[in-house]
């Protein structure tokens, strides 16, 4: 997190990217379902960042395809699959044969991967909870542990602390000293960002001053680094109040990610082939 | 909301009781040629649901079943996604768990945190909703891995909320289409609890919720033996044979005595269904629901 006082600078994603995601970072892109940070994890695919360990809850259309251009040699997650549509294919070509590169995993359930965050963000070593017990998850996730209540003696499950090397979210708006403001169905990013040494946050336009918005949350410019402006920089996944999920792109992307050869393609003529998610948007559109 | 009011087996008593009133209603509706085995599923699932139960639902046959029940017998269930959504009324049904229909009329979003340690955890879910790539005869599910997890067949989604709805929600609904492949003598890999081995091996665990209470298939309705916990055929959808169920079961099905024929769907349930989903396939640009 930044120095206490110093604010989040706006900068282009790229420089974003370039100074704060390091090759063999653990880097965590957070946002449940709604504001999937799509943009960043274009540009750490473009600038072939390489042994990440990735952390999300649900890995979605976003770590298919950093997976599977290769950025990740571990994913700690707790569901991966295509909402509403099946597999990620690439997810599962990497567990299945190790293509392009062997996938260590780290399974846990959503409860289990949520409290991770909040241990982090509060500077605690481990979290504790109720589930896991009976289940096969311990036998094959070393960070699932039994422990004891020291007060009631009851046997519990810890999990440890997430505290990824960077955080990096999407968001509506910032303001312009950098404060960043979410709204809508808001996840575990505040978490994720706040238990992360650093923190990129994207957002869809910078205002002069917020509005306040039902269930909104605001992350202080103090816990960010760096503010990125990328419009509809979520997508396929969306953003309230600026656009909706493009649920057709969901199901399109099933049988692109099937074949290798044709999500090599796919990836080369709209991810690599183009230098911002802007024109990434635009090439799909004509496609 | 009555959450704090029901004891478990109140609401157990309740649901049996709705579905003796569901099932006078049913009488003289429409033939089976009319409606799809999932639209059979999908009512028989919904009339489990009584109105002003907590729910805690997942996307797919689960949400639209909790749905269903809402638009029908059900207008005060409070509906609850693992997105954060609390009180959630969509007028569509969401393809993604975290879609912003689910936001937009919810009476509270709160964090994913907040939903499995404050609501869950806490033991403030009535019913909830899974769906499974195997189960077991006890009921213990399996949507992980086929094959060693080493070296997986097929690497599945993995847990997402399911082994904490399957310990902690007061009970538990399992929905999935029967055959020899999903019903298995033995997982490969156990992601969430039900019964563990039978009897009361369960309840070493410590968790607060009494596990599954039925499992609804594309066939019939199967429900735990009181004792052993074993799942139990006790009622096959209209049409459906008793020989059929036990095929697609991988293992030696038991079979109550005096098995039940469920009650065809209404005509206003599948009305209810089918303009739920027309209006779900507008919504999502002329995609199937």
């Amino acid at each position: 997190m930044s120095e206490i006082g110093e604010a989040a600078k706006v900068v282009g994603l790229r420089e974003a990217v370039a100074e704060i995601v390091r090759d063999g970072d653990s880097v965590a892109l957070e946002g449940f379902t709604h504001l999937i940070p799509s943009a960043a994890g274009h540009e750490i695919i473009r600038q072939e960042k390489r042994d990440l360990t990735l952390i999300r809850m649900t890995p979605d259309l976003i770590y298919d395809q950093m997976i599977g251009m290769g950025c990740a040699s571990k994913l700690v997650f707790s569901w991966g699959g295509n909402p509403g549509v099946g597999s990620l294919h690439r997810f599962r070509d990497a567990i299945e044969n190790g293509w392009p590169n062997h996938l260590e995993i780290e399974e846990h359930s959503h409860a289990g991967m949520a409290n991770r965050y909040v241990a982090g963000a509060s500077n605690l070593p481990f979290a504790v909870m109720r589930g896991y017990v009976g289940t096969d998850l311990p036998r094959v996730t070393s960070t699932i542990k039994p422990i004891t209540c020291p007060f009631t003696g009851e046997e519990l499950m810890a999990v440890p602390a997430l505290n990824p090397d960077v955080a990096i979210i999407h968001a509506q708006q910032a303001d312009l000293r950098g404060n960043v403001a979410l709204w809508g169905i808001t996840g575990i990013q505040k978490e994720a960002a706040l238990s992360a040494r650093r923190v990129i946050v994207t957002v869809e336009e910078v205002v002069d001053e917020f509005v306040p918005q039902p269930f909104g949350i605001v992350l202080p410019s103090v816990a960010v680094d760096a503010v990125a402006v990328e419009p509809r920089g979520s997508h396929p996944s969306y953003a309230d109040d600026y656009y909706d999920r493009d649920n057709v792109f969901y199901a399109a992307w099933d049988p692109i990610a099937r074949d290798r050869e044709k999500f090599r393609g796919w990836m080369e003529r709209h991810v690599l082939g183009v230098e911002t998610f802007t024109e990434h948007l635009r090439s799909i559109d004509k496609e | 909301m009555e959450q704090h009011a029901i004891g478990v087996g109140t609401v157990t008593d309740r649901l049996s009781s709705y579905r003796q009133r569901g099932s006078i209603a049913l009488t003289g509706t429409v033939e089976r040629d009319s409606y799809t085995t999932d639209e059979m599923m999908t009512v028989a699932a919904s009339r489990e649901l009584r109105d002003g139960v907590v729910c805690f639902v997942g996307i797919g046959l689960p949400s639209e079943a909790a749905n269903l029940a809402r638009a029908t017998h059900a207008p005060d269930c409070f509906l609850v996604y693992e997105s954060g959504t609390l009180g959630a009324k969509p007028d569509v049904l969401p393809l993604s768990i975290g879609d912003g229909v689910l936001a937009e009329h919810a009476d509270s979003v709160v964090s994913v945190l907040e939903v499995f340690n404050y609501w869950l955890q806490a033991g403030r879910v009535d019913v909830g909703f899974l769906g499974a790539a195997q189960i077991d005869r006890f009921g213990n599910i399996n949507t992980t891995v086929i094959g060693p997890y080493d070296d997986p067949k097929v690497r599945l989604p993995g847990a997402g909320g399911a082994p904490e709805i399957a310990a902690s929600a007061k009970e538990v609904i399992v929905m999935l289409r029967h055959s020899p492949r999903a019903f298995v003598e033995e997982l490969s890999f156990v992601t969430s609890v039900g019964y563990r081995h039978g009897g009361d091996s369960r309840k070493e665990l410590g968790y607060s919720g009494n596990g599954p209470s039925v499992i609804i298939t594309d066939l019939g309705v199967l429900r735990p033996d009181p004792e052993t916990k074993e799942f139990t055929l006790t009622a096959l959808h209209p049409g459906r044979t008793v020989d059929e169920a036990s095929e697609a079961t991988g293992w030696d099905l038991k079979v109550s005595d005096g098995v039940e024929t469920t009650g065809a769907p209404t005509d206003e349930e599948l009305r209810v269904l089918r303009e739920l989903r027309e209006r779900t396939e507008r919504a999502r640009g002329g995609q199937r629901a």
